[in-house]
């Protein structure tokens, strides 16, 4: 449990919105370790998604140091961000964003096109069954339920078999059954793989099942809790 | 699964979007390919049909318009009249090879054209209009048995639409005379397909133009001498002298300026489906925001977004070209009738010529075009950022 994937120390950012300085992130540290499971919790507004791009080096910071998997990436352009992207992170959003052209099983082999992995169709399926959509994998995003698709969006991202999951509000358009449901697969993902996952949610309920809790306000942290609900 | 593959699927997002973008490349194709195929195929059927009069002077009546040689072709009113002593004199010029002289006159008959009535183009000729033509083989029969006989030999268009054959009568109902048909010759996709051709004698007999030519054609042993002959020709009163090139430069001439028209016309067309293409990628580009945001988040490289979007703009021009060639494959004779109504002299022969060569030329234009206009739209994609894309909206 020693081993830093994620290093942040005081990094920022600023971003212009309506001629107006917005700090979404200030002066945070905070690391991730190899096999954690972090709920990033707070109010709307509070910067967990900005921080959530962050780590998933989808954006980068105004200021301070950013270290993901022992390289600095703060000042590393979008084109070397992708490459640390696509074989190291998997991402799942609030709105599944699926390729609706694309069936559940191309959609899940897509980022292993992208990463020119082969493209292993049996491990691809193999995917689809582990999150219970075995017998949906030729079926187009839109003949799938809202829990199914999200299903189809971890998939997705564990594909090219990442290190670290990222999801922001992965649960925020599902209702409270389908939210456990898919909640519930992140916990399996975590315990029984060891994989390392960091979401963003402002479901209490949910949010408090992680093993590690941070509440931001403002921008910056300002509780951390390890969860005693975590089962 | 291919990057092709993700570029195919989107297209069939909006499949009516898609169709009608395709067909407005198609339709640029198909008028390029028309166009172009007029050039090739007017250019050469003229000159076949200007080449296959066998002659290279003709000698008209003063007065007779300039365009005489297309009314000796093609028949209708404003026809003048020489002596045939004219011909008795320029016969004897040693630096001729062959001479016939004409007589041409144009009947009108009612019944023609199931109803709508049509002009017949009778030619007056003597045994020399063979020897003018030696490609000229019957299809049937053969020719006058003597100069005056009321006999008939008929092009080959001619003897299908009237149905007739050797053994047959042409009734001209305006002279209510009654002509024995003789011969008919093979096709030879010349104005001569659309004649029918009496002895010289009995053409100026039953048309009561004793004595009279319309036209003497006119061949020389070295063409070399026609700048000459031509010269020593206009001295002689009452008549005027018309060299077949000269009149291909002339028919050249009017043509090459609608030519000019219709060819700006064509590069409108292939403007106004670049602009729908580029359009059309645009839109489809901006409506997917969230969709290239995300593929950039798992993982798509600027140049895995730029090739889907490129490959998408190449491949409705690709599908575009080829349904281009086969509208306009399809459209020839469309496009023929069209154009034969226009044109102040349109030759026998295939006015569009579509050679595999401009079909294949014009396929590949398009799929230039395509990459050429995938370029902006890709771009735009490709520069996108993951985070604002994704959030974009929100």
């Amino acid at each position: 449990m020693n081993n830093i994937l994620i290093k942040a120390e005081k990094i920022s950012k600023t971003y212009i919105l309506f001629a107006e300085e917005v700090n979404a992130v200030k002066d945070l540290d905070l690391e991730i370790r190899q096999g954690e499971f972090v709920a990033i919790m707070g109010p709307s507004g509070s910067g967990k998604t900005t921080l959530l791009d962050i780590l998933g080096c989808l954006d980068r910071v105004s200021t301070g140091k950013l270290k993901v998997l022992g390289q600095d990436v703060s000042l590393l352009k979008e084109s070397a961000l992708v490459k640390i992207r696509r074989v190291n992170m998997g991402f799942v959003f609030q709105e599944f964003l699926l390729i609706p052209t694309l069936t559940a099983l191309e959609n899940v082999e897509l980022p292993l096109l992208f990463a020119g992995l082969p493209q292993n169709r049996q491990q691809a399926v193999n995917l689809l069954e582990k999150v219970g959509l075995g017998k949906r994998v030729n079926h187009l995003p839109k003949e799938l339920s809202g829990g199914e698709r999200q299903r189809v969006a971890i998939a997705r991202a564990l594909v090219t078999s990442p290190k670290i999951l990222f999801a922001d509000e992965p649960t925020g358009n599902l209702d409270t059954k389908s939210g456990q449901q898919i909640f519930d697969i992140f916990k399996e993902l975590n315990q029984k793989d060891n994989l390392t996952i960091v979401l963003t949610t402002h479901n209490n309920k949910l949010g408090l099942q992680a093993k590690r809790i941070i509440y931001l306000k403002d921008g910056n942290i300002v509780s951390r809790q390890e969860s005693s609900l975590f089962v | 699964m291919k990057i092709l593959t993700v570029a195919f699927k989107n297209l069939q997002r909006k499949k009516i979007r898609t169709f009608l973008t395709i067909g407005g490349v198609a339709i640029a194709v198909a008028v390029l390919v028309s166009l172009m195929g007029f050039d090739a195929g007017y250019q050469k059927s003229l000159t076949n049909d200007i080449d296959k009069m066998g002659y290279q002077v003709l000698v008209t009546a003063k007065g007779c318009p300039y365009e005489a040689a297309t009314l000796m072709l093609k028949g209708g009113g404003g026809l003048r009249y020489m002596e045939q002593a004219v011909f008795d004199k320029i016969a004897s010029d040693p630096r001729i090879e062959k001479i016939s002289p004409q007589l041409a006159a144009t009947e009108f008959d009612k019944d023609r054209q199931n109803g709508q009535g049509g002009i017949i183009l009778y030619m007056g000729v003597d045994n020399a209009y063979l020897g003018l033509k030696p490609w000229s083989k019957f299809k049937s029969g053969k020719w006058f048995s003597s100069e005056d006989a009321d006999e008939v030999v008929i092009g080959y268009e001619a003897a299908e639409l009237e149905q007739r054959s050797p053994g047959d009568q042409i009734f001209i109902p305006n002279l209510n005379k009654a002509l024995k048909v003789v011969g008919v010759f093979q096709r030879t996709g010349t104005q001569d397909d659309g004649i029918m051709f009496v002895p010289l004698k009995t053409a100026q007999r039953i048309f009561n133009l004793p004595g009279k030519l319309t036209g003497i054609g006119i061949k020389l042993k070295d063409i070399g001498n026609l700048s000459d002959f031509e010269e020593s020709l206009y001295n002689e009163p009452g008549i005027q002298v018309i060299s077949m090139a000269q009149v291909k430069g002339t028919i050249f001439n009017l043509v090459s300026s609608s030519k000019a028209m219709t060819n700006s016309v064509a590069i409108i067309a292939i403007l106004i489906a670049v602009i729908g293409v580029v359009n059309t990628i645009l839109m489809s580009v901006f409506e997917r925001t969230k969709e290239i945001g995300v593929m950039k988040a798992i993982g798509a490289s600027r140049l895995d977004i730029f090739q889907i979007i490129w490959l998408e703009t190449t491949l409705i021009c690709f599908l575009g070209g080829f349904f281009g060639d086969i509208i306009a494959i399809l459209g020839t004779n469309l496009v023929e009738h069209i154009i034969r109504q226009a044109l102040p002299y349109a030759p026998a022969g295939k006015l569009v010529i579509i050679a595999p060569t401009l079909l294949l030329g014009s396929f590949l234009g398009a799929v230039v075009m395509g990459l050429i206009s995938g370029i902006y739209p890709a771009y735009r994609a490709s520069s996108m950022r993951p985070v604002e894309a994704i959030r974009s909206g929100d």
